[in-house]
């Protein structure tokens, strides 16, 4: 036989087969953001849980503009608003029980004070006195902190934790837009759908990450796309709507729990204030870009709703009003005082015992504490 | 008296061995890492756990070190106590930002409310022939993050000893195992419960009375064969194997230096920013007056870590350290 001839012989074998690991169709979000107020899945929603929405997200905005009013009277080193976004704050504590755990990222304090966080307490990390004033196992809220998308693998590996030891605990987390482009961020969705943690993601979308926009961050048809490449459904919910971002989470809550695996929702909204009291938001976007979004607004949305069907009345939004000036009055007085500060609590913590080294430089402190006490300066 | 049966072992059994019995003692220890359950890991250190103790115990995560540390910390919040294997010393950069952001200062960030009990084994090191990436000496990293304690262990029963401790800790525990010695052999006893070892204590493992060679991990067997060799020149040298960089054993290596007046630092990684700056450093705040020369460090060079055929001149040697120690200013003596 020829080499050529022998070429015509040769059959190639089929390679083994071949098929998706899962159907792709199920997790794809819808096309729209999905949404509750102003539509006919409105009749469907709890009165009384819109209620309590509307409360909340009423003391929420006085929470935010309390809270940079103190920045502007040094008593918060800096505070990042989440006006604007707090249908997704409100909603997100009010879609778990009581034994799940909530992970924030660094803009959530209004969602770990709705989780029942001491106002206060929820601010020391931007006060500056320290990290973290609260117990994060009094109301199952890990720790406020910067590093953008590190908290969403510790929700994976609480979730998963938990599901090991057989308890009936979900893990919801928290993260921005731009915290999507984070290497963790990634290997959380990864590491959730592999081991079918029952742990859900919600992305704020708020349109910015600093000053960068959604458009440099991603090429992805939505964030909640990115869902389908993990094997987790994606959900687009109007971040705007309370009542909606409520029940989208309450599914994924009620999925995880029940065994279903991790979801990623991402929630279209908007960053109303600067990125910070800091921050020059002119230098970036347009007035009518936000005003755009000012007529979108998650308060007046709800608000709206309920008066329209006779749901809330002057006198129940009065109440609403009321309850946020008493918060906010309550964290102004309480903030106004300086805290206690202790400069040996620097070295408390380090370890679960100071290793001989602190020890000595403990020493050099009081000894420096002493000597100030004593009015002695060299 | 009964006699126990002691046989050789190598440090990579030993390992195993602390493994095992940590998770047989206590069902919050859960092993995870790359390759670490079937495949019992690429050293084979957690070979027979998954089959032992199931996959949930000792599980074979995706690829992803950062994930794998960031979620044992998740882990470890919620009461367990992770054992991670990080495949190789440079293959554990992934993961820093969850070591250093979070690992190293959720005690501390919390008033220790919320304590991380994590162990992060590192292989590490040089001397195996390993190609670009195989063979770091990262402690210098580890060391200067606070919260974290870096450990190393040199012989067989301390590899034992050190890790039971490590997984016992309640703070983050950076284990560093080095590859070189994990076919190293010992007679060891692995049926003795006391081997537990307290974190945080260096040991002499050669008493001299010329100078005090000050090292650790995988140049603890370097600097035994330059003792033995520098007996031809006259020095009696001691060997002090710190076993844990942080904490660091102040107390024992003084007590050496003070009793030699002379110190070598010996170890692997580079010497510009590298531990001995620190513990020469340390030693000649604590020590000065008895110094009869100055501290002075044999390391690897300041250069990325060298390609297997050119390793054998970046390793600190027996010669190199002798050579160090004939410049530790005998003429003095007179
Ligand atoms: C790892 C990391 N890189 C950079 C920063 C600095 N930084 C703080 S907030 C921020 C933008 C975050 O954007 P996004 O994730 O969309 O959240 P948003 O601020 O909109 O809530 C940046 C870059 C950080 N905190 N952490
Ligand atoms: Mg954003």
């Amino acid at each position: 036989m020829t080499v050529m001839e022998q070429r015509g012989a040769y059959k190639p074998a089929p390679p083994p087969a071949w098929q998706p690991r899962t159907d792709p169709e199920p997790l794809l979000p819808d096309a729209e953001p999905y949404r509750v107020l102003g539509t006919e899945a409105a009749a469907k929603a709890d009165p009384e849980l819109l209620r309590r929405l509307y409360a909340q997200l009423v003391r929420g905005r006085r929470y935010n503009t309390q809270a940079t009013a103190l920045t502007k009277q040094g008593r918060l080193a800096v505070y990042p608003s989440s006006t604007g976004q707090e249908a997704c704050e409100v909603a997100a504590a009010l879609a778990l029980e009581d034994r799940d755990w909530l992970f924030p990222s660094y803009r959530d304090t209004l969602a770990v004070v709705a989780r029942g966080v001491d106002p206060v307490e929820a601010l020391t990390l931007l006060r500056g006195d320290w990290h973290t004033g609260y117990d994060p196992y009094e109301h199952r809220v890990a720790p406020l902190s910067t590093p953008l998308a590190t908290q969403l693998p510790h929700a994976v590996g609480l979730a998963h934790a938990a599901r090991l030891k057989g308890d009936d605990v979900v893990a919801l987390a928290l993260v921005g837009d731009g915290g999507t482009s984070e290497g963790d961020f990634h290997e959380a969705l990864n590491f959730a759908a592999v081991w079918q943690a029952p742990v859900v993601f919600l992305v704020q979308n708020n349109g910015f990450a600093i000053s960068v926009p959604l458009a440099k961050q991603t090429a992805a048809p939505s964030l909640a796309h990115k869902a389908v490449g993990y094997g987790m459904p994606g959900r687009l919910v109007d971040g705007n709507d309370a009542a909606a971002v409520h029940e989208v989470l309450s599914d994924a809550v009620r999925r995880a729990r029940t065994g279903g695996g991790p979801t990623l929702v991402e929630a279209v909204t908007y960053r109303i204030d600067a990125h910070t009291n800091a921050d020059d938001a002119t230098r970036y976007r347009g007035d009518a870009e936000v005003q755009a979004w000012r007529d979108h607004d998650p308060i007046q949305l709800l608000e709206r709703e309920l008066t329209g069907r006779g749901l809330l009345d002057e006198a129940a939004v009065q109440a609403a009003r009321d309850d946020a000036e008493a918060m906010a009055a309550d964290l102004r007085e309480r903030m106004n005082r300086d805290p206690e500060l202790d400069p040996m609590d620097l070295f408390a913590h380090v370890y679960a015992e100071p290793t001989p080294q602190l020890r000595e430089q403990r020493a050099l402190l009081r000894a420096e504490l002493e000597a100030e006490q004593e009015g002695g300066h060299r | 008296m009964t006699t126990v049966a002691v046989k050789p072992a190598t440090m990579a059994q030993a390992l195993t061995r602390a493994l095992r019995d940590a998770m047989a003692a206590d069902p919050s220890v859960h092993v995870m890492g790359e390759d670490v359950g079937t495949l019992g890991g690429v050293f084979r250190v957690t070979d027979g756990l998954a089959k032992e103790f199931g996959e949930d115990r000792c599980t074979d995560t995706p690829l992803a070190e950062a994930g794998i540390l960031g979620t044992a910390v998740g882990m470890a919040m919620y009461g367990l106590r992770p054992v991670v294997e990080m495949q190789f010393d440079a293959f554990a950069y992934p993961a820093f930002e969850q070591l250093v952001s979070h690992v190293a200062r959720m005690r501390n960030r919390t008033r220790g409310r919320m304590p991380l009990p994590i162990t992060i084994r590192v292989p590490y090191g040089g001397g195996i022939g390993g190609v670009e990436h195989h063979s770091d000496s990262s402690e210098a990293f580890y060391m200067a993050t606070p919260g974290l304690h870096v450990v190393t262990p040199a012989t067989v029963a301390d590899a034992y000893g050190l890790l039971r401790a490590a997984i016992a800790s309640d703070d983050p525990v950076v284990f560093l195992e080095p590859k070189r010695l994990y076919w190293s052999k010992d007679t060891w006893n692995p049926d003795r419960p006391t081997d537990v070892e307290p974190i945080g204590r260096a040991a002499v493992r050669r008493p001299g009375r010329s100078a005090s060679l000050l090292t650790y991990g995988p140049s603890v067997q370097v600097c035994m064969e330059a003792a033995e060799a520098a007996r031809a020149e006259g020095w009696d040298l001691e060997v002090v194997d710190l076993r844990s960089l942080v904490p660091f054993d102040d107390e024992t290596v003084c007590a050496s230096v003070r009793r030699t007046g002379r110190a070598v630092v010996v170890h692997e990684s580079g010497s510009f920013g590298g531990p001995g700056g620190e513990i020469a450093a340390r030693v000649t705040e604590r020590c000065f007056h008895h110094l009869e020369a100055p501290v002075l460090r044999v390391a690897g060079f300041d250069l990325p870590y060298p390609p297997p055929m050119l390793e054998r001149h970046h390793l600190p040697g027996v010669d190199r350290i002798l050579d160090a120690v004939a410049r530790l200013q005998w003429e003095a003596e007179g």
